[in-house]
């Protein structure tokens, strides 16, 4: 079943998506079992919480990358587009 | 003299064909600037050498700035290059072409190196002028469409050194640990505004195009206008027209997103209720399929009455029917019905009649038949033809002899007479005979 899949939190948002894409899919097909269907509800709702809760932290952080005298990147500071 | 010539010639600007270019194992750079009359020999050090924004090859136009300074030794000048750009758009193009044809054979651009761009990055790097148009379209259209986390990466975009810092950016990002403090962006976009091939340049060279092409992380060109494709698109897993366009490659819109994912759990949440109502549907519809208590009752009331009222009214139809049948059979009894039959009895009795002429006539006519029967037996008597004359002859046995030859071989005949019996002897033989007399009803068939 579904259960064995991957972990949820490990997830992209693409991946978990699309996963509880499948989810709906069954359960609207009709022909999971009611226990089943319980279990697959649940999972969704997990599936949706991770989802949702990516949209949420959805914010923009705008930073600069402060480059040492190397070229490498030793750091950011915010940035402010002039 | 030296002096003199450095002085004076502090800074030139020349423009010629290259030839005779050749690389010192220092990094120096030697080559000659010839033009249709003249030659001069230059070089460039190192540093310069390094920063140049093409390979240097014999043929190429070019424009050199730098100062003259002579070489005492060998009693010759030569110019100290300083910058070098290649002269011309014509040369340009066919320098960018020539580049293009050998990084292409190289597979650089090949489309099985391009990698799907994450569906939606959780870091981006943006390489591009920290001023200016693009960065402010870049950060305003993801802000619209997905706000996210973005890391800038400030470089220079033109001009001398531009290329170097767009490659090590590029490097720079995939060079971040992956847990490091710094987040490691999941996609990047190199940008730049629109500009002339001579601006562009630096994203048509080989170190950049070369560091896009080995990129850890997935990447999206966005140089100059539509119209303007450089080495550096060719080199990217996605190409953008404008740098606004590269942003929307970049992310999805939450929005979107936001309905898709509502509209799943809405669905979801249907689906889950489903069983349930459906199941509360096939219970109501059998509940109100259940007839109602009362309604139990009633029917078998109902019967009950209706038995009752047959019952009473089977009784009354039974003695109503039995007395009508009661009637009827009286009726039938009646005095006058039995005296007719009598009646019509005695009518039949009477019109048989025991006549006695019934019996009479026919016994008349029995007689009358007897009578005639007789008369007719009077004439066929035997003895009925003696009375006209005739004689009966019989042997002596009293049997009628009726032929000849018998009556010759008899002793004695005896003939019958009307009125009796004479015996008679045959003349030849003579012998007593005898008659006997003979009872009529025995001779009669011998007579008919």
């Amino acid at each position: 079943m579904e259960e064995q899949g991957p972990e949820i939190g490990a997830m992209s948002f693409e991946e978990a998506l699309r996963a509880l894409e499948d989810v709906v899919r069954r359960l609207e097909t009709g022909d999971v079992p009611l226990e089943e269907s319980i279990s697959l509800y649940e999972r969704g709702e997990q599936l949706r919480r991770h989802c949702q809760a990516r949209l949420d932290a959805a914010q923009a952080r705008i930073e600069k990358i402060v480059a040492g005298p190397d070229g490498k990147a030793t750091g950011t500071v915010p940035f402010d587009a002039g | 003299m030296k002096r003199t010539v450095e002085d004076r010639f502090g800074f030139v600007r020349l423009r010629g064909e290259l030839s005779g270019v050749k690389r010192a194992a220092s990094g120096h750079l030697y080559c000659s600037l010839k033009d249709e009359g003249a030659v001069i020999d230059g070089v460039m050090w190192r540093g310069g050498a390094q920063r140049l924004g093409f390979v240097p090859e014999d043929g190429i136009e070019v424009v050199a700035t730098g100062k003259l300074t002579t070489y005492p030794g060998r009693s010759k000048y030569q110019i100290v290059i300083e910058a070098m750009e290649v002269a011309g758009e014509g040369a340009l193009l066919a320098l960018l072409e020539k580049t293009r044809r050998r990084l292409e054979a190289e597979g650089l651009f090949a489309a099985e190196r391009k990698r799907r761009l994450p569906f939606l990055p959780r870091t981006i790097g943006v390489i591009t002028s920290p001023t200016g148009a693009v960065i402010r379209d870049i950060l305003h259209r993801l802000a619209d469409r997905f706000p996210s986390q973005v890391l800038v990466w400030p470089v220079l975009v033109q001009g001398q050194g531009a290329a170097e810092q767009v490659a090590n950016a590029v490097v720079g990002f995939g060079a971040l640990p992956e847990n490091g403090p710094i987040p490691r962006p999941d996609l990047l976009i190199v940008a730049r505004g629109g500009g002339s091939i001579e601006d562009l340049w630096s994203f048509n060279e080989e170190i950049v195009v070369r560091a896009i092409a080995a990129s850890p992380i997935p990447v999206i060109s966005a140089v100059g206008h539509e119209t303007d494709t450089t080495l550096a698109d060719y080199a990217a897993d996605r190409r953008a027209p404008t740098p606004t366009a590269a942003a929307e490659m970049a992310v999805p819109v939450l929005r979107d997103l936001a309905t898709t994912l509502d509209e799943f759990g809405l669905r979801q949440r249907k689906c889950a209720l489903r069983p349930v109502q459906l199941g509360r549907e096939r219970l109501e519809a059998r509940l109100a399929r259940m007839p109602r208590p009362e309604a139990l009752a009633t029917q078998p009331a109902q019967r009950l009455d209706d038995l009752g009222e047959r019952l009473r009214r089977g009784l009354a139809d039974r003695a109503a029917q039995a007395k009508d049948r009661l009637q009827g059979d009286s009726a039938r009894l009646s005095a006058p019905l039995l005296m007719s039959r009598i009646d019509r009895s005695r009518d039949r009795l009477g019109a048989v009649r025991l006549q006695p002429a019934l019996l009479t006539r026919p016994l008349a006519d029995g007689r009358q038949r007897l009578a005639s029967i007789f008369r007719l037996a009077e004439h066929l008597h035997p003895e009925r033809p003696l009375q006209r004359g005739y004689v009966m002859v019989m042997d002596a046995q009293g049997v009628a002899v009726t032929d000849a030859a018998h009556a010759r071989k008899e002793a004695s005949l005896s003939l019958k007479f009307r009125d009796g019996m004479v015996d008679v002897v045959p003349a030849s033989t003579p012998r007593p005979s005898r008659t006997k007399p003979v009872s009529s009803s025995s001779e009669q068939p011998k007579l008919l």
